[in-house]
């Protein structure tokens, strides 16, 4: 090329940039929002809409007709299931949406090493966790808040009581914020263990399921010889009964545990400090991660 | 100016030392990192980058301190890794928008700027489409293109032509000629090949062992002395022509060099003149036309870069040459690299 571009028309040469430098905070904005849209496929190939939006759409299918049959059968006064059961009730398909979108989320980048890019720019260790973090979470609340949400709006129209949809409704929303973000931290943590996305998919439904159906199965042993103490105790051990737990004590839940009692508000106090702190631990998995995996 | 200052810069880990008081100062253009592996180039990019601490001494880019001021030396500069990166399912433009806006250019701005580079990295349709499906030379245009969308005024480029045929690495050395002179970029860039960094750097910095073996210009690595290349025919008088004129020039008090074009076709019949100046044509032309011999060819040589790791070995080979009468074939030039795995230096942080 002639160093003399001015009498090419075709080329207009390098043009600088002096526009602003927004820095730090909106490099991790971006970051953040490329991961959340990347949770649900957009602004990936069209293949990897598929499952996110699969999913998505089963786990609003219920409460559309949750919706449709409060509104259909006359005499009706609540919706047929409450708003904190929703989200036990459809664990598997959380289950397998965080299975195949965390690994999307941070092996990705594991695996083809484009962590080093991320470090090379203005963020920090600490701006790339928490982007990450709070996108999984972000995209797991809007998975599992959009149904508490139809069903709250089906259940106005209705015309339910609006006091007690609406606490209802809130309760819920509480409960599917602390699942978010304990099932996104547990997920993360998993997927981030390995570059190699199967295992990442393995790990992650291995450590929803296989725990749950283990708790589930000493309970019903429990409760069928009559130790009844040691079903609050064996909750403790699965994700899925820890938010059980926590909503049962303190969200006016119904518990799926076997007797329906669930944890009385005192044990609930334990359930709600070993999720709050699986979700710090979580967190400090993941700065513990990435602390060696810069350039 | 200066754009790298680093000042008895040392990192120390358990087990190896990748820097050991290494003061640099770097100005503006183009200038090459030349060291084997392990010799603590990696090491030195990732203190640059304000990613890893120093373990003794400073250094400064841009006039920031690496120290205090990693994330705003990070916003300035580009960085092109040695391995891969690229996420195969995306496409070259949504990738470089994406790292545009994590260097902190807004949505529109960052649209732009990925547009633009990517042109001037030579990349035209195929940017829209996945990057899984490109050939190494695309790909490396690519991870270019990501250090280079946020106008920075300085790029780090670890190893740019590394796995590159040779007709893409002329091309990958030409563009980075063209970062700096028609886009106004300082560029660092490391390799292990020395005769790359000849064509195209301003200046050559060589690091062994993690201490500066040399720095200065291109021009004084390769032009401090002119080497004449000089081949002749053989007569009936003369049967080994060269035989006759080493011998006559070395009485004539001329400085021949041994060794260095051997393993080359017909090196030979080939004469290494250190030319000291416009005579030296004169007593070579003379020469060869008294012992009645035809000069097939008398043509400069540049030194390579490669001499500096004989460095040590001058004065052996001064020697040499005033005998040079009867120079045996030399061994091949072995450049005096420490064998450090490069794993040891680079895995530590």
């Amino acid at each position: 090329m002639a160093p003399d571009t001015s009498t090419q028309i075709h080329n207009i040469g390098y043009r600088s940039y002096d526009g602003p430098r927004l820095g730090r905070s909106y490099a991790r904005t971006s970051l953040f929002s490329q991961s959340l849209r990347g949770a649900y496929g957009l602004g990936r190939s069209a293949k990897s809409k598929v499952l996110p939006m699969i999913l998505f759409a089963v786990m609003c299918v219920p409460a559309l007709i949750i919706v449709a049959v409060a509104i259909a059968v006359p005499g009706s006064t609540d919706l047929p299931i409450k708003y904190t059961t929703y989200a036990l009730t459809t664990q598997v398909i959380i289950g397998l949406y965080l299975a195949s979108q965390a690994p999307q989320s941070v092996s990705r980048d594991l695996r083809f090493k484009t962590v080093p890019l991320y470090f090379s720019r203005p963020i920090e260790r600490v701006d790339y966790v928490v982007a990450k973090y709070a996108a999984m979470a972000s995209a797991l609340f809007i998975l599992t808040a959009t149904p508490l949400l139809i069903m709250w709006i089906g259940s106005l129209l209705a015309k339910f009581d609006f006091g007690d949809q609406t606490k209802g409704f809130g309760q819920g929303l509480v409960s599917v914020l602390l699942l978010s973000l304990l099932f996104a931290g547990l997920g993360l943590v998993m997927a981030a263990l390995t570059p190699r996305r199967g295992f990442g998919v393995a790990a992650v439904i291995g450590l929803l399921l296989i725990p749950y159906g283990a708790v589930t199965a000493v309970q019903g042993v429990a409760y069928n010889t009559g130790h009844t103490g040691a079903i609050d105790l064996m909750g403790l051990f699965s994700p899925i009964t820890l938010i059980d737990g926590v909503q049962t004590a303190f969200l006016g839940a119904t518990s799926a545990f076997p007797g329906g009692e669930g944890p009385s508000a005192g044990f609930g106090f334990v359930y709600l400090l070993v999720v709050l702190g699986l979700i710090v631990g979580s967190y400090a998995a993941l700065m513990a991660r990435y602390r060696k995996a810069g350039l | 100016m200066t754009v790298i200052a680093t000042e008895s810069l040392s990192k120390r880990y358990p087990r190896v030392t990748a820097l050991d008081r290494l003061s640099l100062d770097i100005g503006p253009g183009v200038t090459g990192l030349v060291g084997a592996n392990g010799a603590g180039k990696s090491t030195l990019i990732k203190i640059l980058l304000g990613l890893s601490p120093a373990t003794e001494g400073r250094a400064a880019v841009l006039g920031l301190d690496v120290a205090t001021h990693g994330s705003a030396i990070r916003e300035r500069v580009g960085y092109m890794p040695e391995h891969d990166c690229l996420p195969p399912d995306v496409s070259a433009t949504e990738f470089v928008v994406h790292m545009a806006r994590m260097s902190g250019l807004p949505p529109t701005a960052a649209r732009e700027r990925t547009a633009d580079t990517l042109r001037h990295v030579g990349l035209y349709e195929e940017r829209y489409r996945p990057i899984g499906g490109y050939s190494t030379g695309m790909k490396q245009r690519v991870k270019l293109a990501q250090a280079l969308v946020h106008d920075p005024q300085l790029v780090l480029l670890d190893e740019p032509t590394n796995g590159l045929d040779p007709v893409g690495r002329d091309e990958m050395l030409g563009l980075i000629r063209r970062i700096h002179t028609d886009f106004g970029i300082s560029v660092l860039v490391t390799s292990h090949l020395l005769g790359e960094l000849e064509r195209t750097c301003d200046h050559v910095v060589v690091v062994d062992g993690g201490k500066l073996l040399r720095s200065s210009s291109t021009s004084d690595f390769t032009q401090t002395t002119t080497t004449l290349a000089v081949e002749v025919t053989d007569s009936d008088r003369h049967p080994d022509g060269t035989a006759a004129v080493r011998a006559a020039l070395t009485a004539a008090g001329i400085v021949l060099h041994a060794g260095e074009e051997q393993g080359l076709p017909g090196a030979g019949h080939i004469l290494l003149v250190e030319a000291t100046g416009e005579d030296t044509y004169d007593t070579v032309r003379d020469t060869v036309a008294d012992l009645g011999l035809g000069l097939v060819r008398m043509e400069q040589r540049r030194h390579h870069i490669a001499e500096v790791f004989h460095d040590g070995d001058r004065a052996a080979q001064a020697a040499q040459a005033a005998q040079a009468a009867q120079a045996p074939v030399a061994a091949p030039p072995v450049p005096q690299f420490q064998t450090q795995q490069k794993g040891a230096g680079s895995d530590g942080a």
